[in-house]
């Protein structure tokens, strides 16, 4: 598989360089990650698993550019993002990182099309090339029949999609979910998942956090997460096969 | 983001919850409309006074020659000088003011004796009830007429005066050829308790030839200073001493009226203008909740590439947007009130635009300056905690 990237792609999309966030809690320091190095490739599919107190949602801030580690180098697509402050994080989110939250994190006051919009908006897209595209990635998610609704109008599936058609809206170079199937039912969560897998297969690289074993099985590569380490990095079938501990 | 945008936003969230935005605006139309109304009234107020005092005669200039002994101004040159200026002055008449004994048969009172010109009546904005007043022809001839007043009516007369009755000024009789109207109830000491004579007569009476003091009507207050200047120059040339003569007028009293009242309106203003500051606070404080409330929001947006500015930018919009709205609403409020209490206090009271300005102006400065602190707040918020939050 890796030689399968190599030919592909000679520069990984991310690269994280001995990552170290270190936070500072009275006396005690706390090392959330401990020296993380890891490549993703473009078209991945990558779960982050781990248990909580793992380091899993700090590693996760920093690929989504929310965060800055401690010490550690974090390149994406080229750019050098471990030195970025405030607005120059705020672009690269903007431009590079399409987020699904567990909590799908609409905005409530705001129809689906103007939620879908966003990220556009906050790019300086026009008004009716942003219409166009947002309303296609409604129609990719299959919710372009509701995109007057506000989102307490809709289910719990159809705000993660609606979420979801957020994320993939600025066309960006990696789609970061973290625990999107946490507030979902078996079913819907079965269907999310599903959805994510096409997406990666119609090229899109995908990063998801989750602790759920189950979830991690249906990327195409897992990477292990245990005290601020990365434990296992190994193909979804490896990972199969690992015993459970 | 566009601000087309960040206006949108803003007019969804002031709009979304209706009840909060009102109260939060109702510091902000109360302080607009208080400015406005006080200001107005204040105005009205002085507008009324300067009113009274134009019955007055603010456009008088009073002219007093001291020592007429060794150099003079004859009538004649008075007349002549005013004629001269008719782009300054309406009119000029002497007045020769003493106190005499009137008597009618055994009736006897003591009264103002006013030796005027033909022209005092107009320039003095009086009227006369019946009859005609002092003319070119009884000065010239020295004939005896004389104008009363209505104190003098009913103490001499007991009411009952018809034209052509005489009366005898310290022993001389005199032709009551017209009856002044009513100025001041019939007071006495008050404008109803005077004669006035041809000025003629009054300066025989007098046992003087010279005549000391004039009245000048300059067209209106505003040419009064000018008049007086050219007067004094005029005065000058002829006396060649300033200490003999004295020019007087009311621009000075009008002067200290006006400065009195924009202080006034200063102070009111001000007092005002505070309850705009509390106003502002409140702005500030709701907006500050409104933060806090938003945190999710702000997170979400921040995450999704919301820029610092961007926030900054929504927030503080949305802040100026509301006190803008309430300095509006307020504007409006002020002027019926204005008019309201103008019209209950009887005066003529009307919002100024300069007022109108200033409190616009200052409510919207209000609402950018205590809009900026939470919005400030709102942008520095990290996405991480802005996100976690409830």
């Amino acid at each position: 598989m890796s030689m399968q990237m190599d030919e592909k792609q000679a520069t990984p999309l991310i690269q994280l360089i001995d990552i170290k966030k270190i936070y500072q809690m009275g006396d005690t320091e706390v090392r959330a990650n401990d020296g993380i190095n890891l490549e993703i490739y473009e078209g991945e599919f990558v779960a982050i698993v781990g248990k909580s107190g793992s380091g899993k949602s700090t590693i996760m801030n920093i690929i989504g550019a929310l965060d800055i580690p401690t010490s550690g180098q974090y390149i994406l697509k080229g750019q050098d993002v471990s030195k970025m402050k405030g607005d120059a994080l705020a672009e690269v989110r903007n431009r590079m990182i399409g987020f699904i939250f567990q909590q799908y994190n609409l905005l409530s006051k705001q129809n689906l099309l103007e939620n879908v919009e966003l990220p556009l908006l906050y790019a300086g897209v026009g008004k009716k090339q942003r219409r166009t595209q947002a309303m296609e990635a409604l129609k990719l998610v299959g919710l372009e029949d509701k995109w007057r609704n506000y989102p307490n109008q809709l289910s719990g599936g159809q705000q993660q999609r609606g979420a979801v058609a957020r994320a993939l809206a600025g066309n960006p170079s990696l789609i970061l979910a973290d625990e999107p199937t946490g507030a979902l039912d078996s079913k819907t969560s079965g269907d999310l998942l599903e959805f994510l897998k096409k997406l990666n297969e119609q090229g899109n690289t995908i990063v998801l956090i989750t602790h759920d074993r189950n979830v991690a099985e249906q990327a195409r590569r897992v990477v292990g997460l245990h005290d601020g380490k990365i434990i296992f990095d190994q193909s979804v079938e490896e990972y199969r096969k690992q015993v459970v501990v | 983001m566009k601000v087309s945008q960040a206006f949108k936003l803003a007019i969804r969230s002031i709009f979304g919850s209706k009840m909060r935005s009102f109260l939060t605006m109702l510091g902000m139309i109360i302080g607009v409309g208080s400015v406005i109304t006080l200001i107005g009234l204040m105005n009205g107020a002085t507008n009324y006074i300067l009113d009274s005092f134009d019955d007055l005669g603010t456009n008088l200039i009073n002219v007093n020659i001291t020592n007429t002994d060794t150099r003079k101004v004859d009538v004649d040159e008075m007349y002549e000088f005013v004629e001269e200026n008719r782009h300054l002055f309406q009119g000029v008449t002497p007045k020769i003011s003493s106190r005499y004994t009137i008597k009618n048969g055994s009736t006897s009172m003591t009264t103002a004796v006013n030796g005027v010109g033909e022209d005092y009546l107009e320039i003095n904005n009086l009227e006369l009830s019946s009859g005609r007043f002092i003319q070119y022809a009884d000065i010239k001839n020295r004939y005896n007429a004389c104008v009363i007043g209505t104190y003098i009516v009913q103490e001499l007369f007991d009411g009952k005066v018809s034209l052509g009755d005489t009366l005898k000024i310290n022993g001389q009789l005199f032709e009551i050829v017209g009856i002044q109207e009513e100025k001041a109830d019939s007071k006495e000491n008050s404008a109803d308790d005077c004669i006035y004579i041809p000025y003629s007569n009054a300066a025989r009476l007098a046992g003087s030839t010279n005549i000391s003091t004039y009245v000048i009507a300059a067209n209106n207050a505003d040419v009064v200073e000018q008049g007086e200047d050219i007067l004094d120059h005029y005065l000058y040339g002829i006396l060649k001493n300033e200490d003999l003569y004295y020019i007087m007028s009311m621009t000075e009293l009008l002067d200290m009226i006006n400065e009195m009242n924009t202080m006034m309106s200063s102070i009111l203003g001000g007092i005002a203008g505070i309850s705009l500051l509390v106003a502002g606070i409140g702005i500030m404080n709701i907006m500050l909740v409104s933060v806090v409330e938003r945190t999710k929001e702000i997170g979400i947006r921040k995450a999704i590439g919301a820029k610092k500015k961007d926030i900054m930018r929504q927030f503080v919009i949305e802040a100026t947007l509301i006190s803008c709205l309430g300095g509006i609403l307020g504007i409006i409020f002020g002027y019926f009130l204005t008019k309201l209490l103008g019209g209950a206090l009887g005066l003529d009271a009307a919002p100024t635009m300069n007022s109108i300005l200033m409190a616009f102006g200052i409510s919207a400065a209000i609402g950018i300056g205590f809009g900026y602190m939470p919005a400030n707040k709102a942008a520095k918020l990290n996405p991480i905690d802005a996100l976690r939050s409830e």
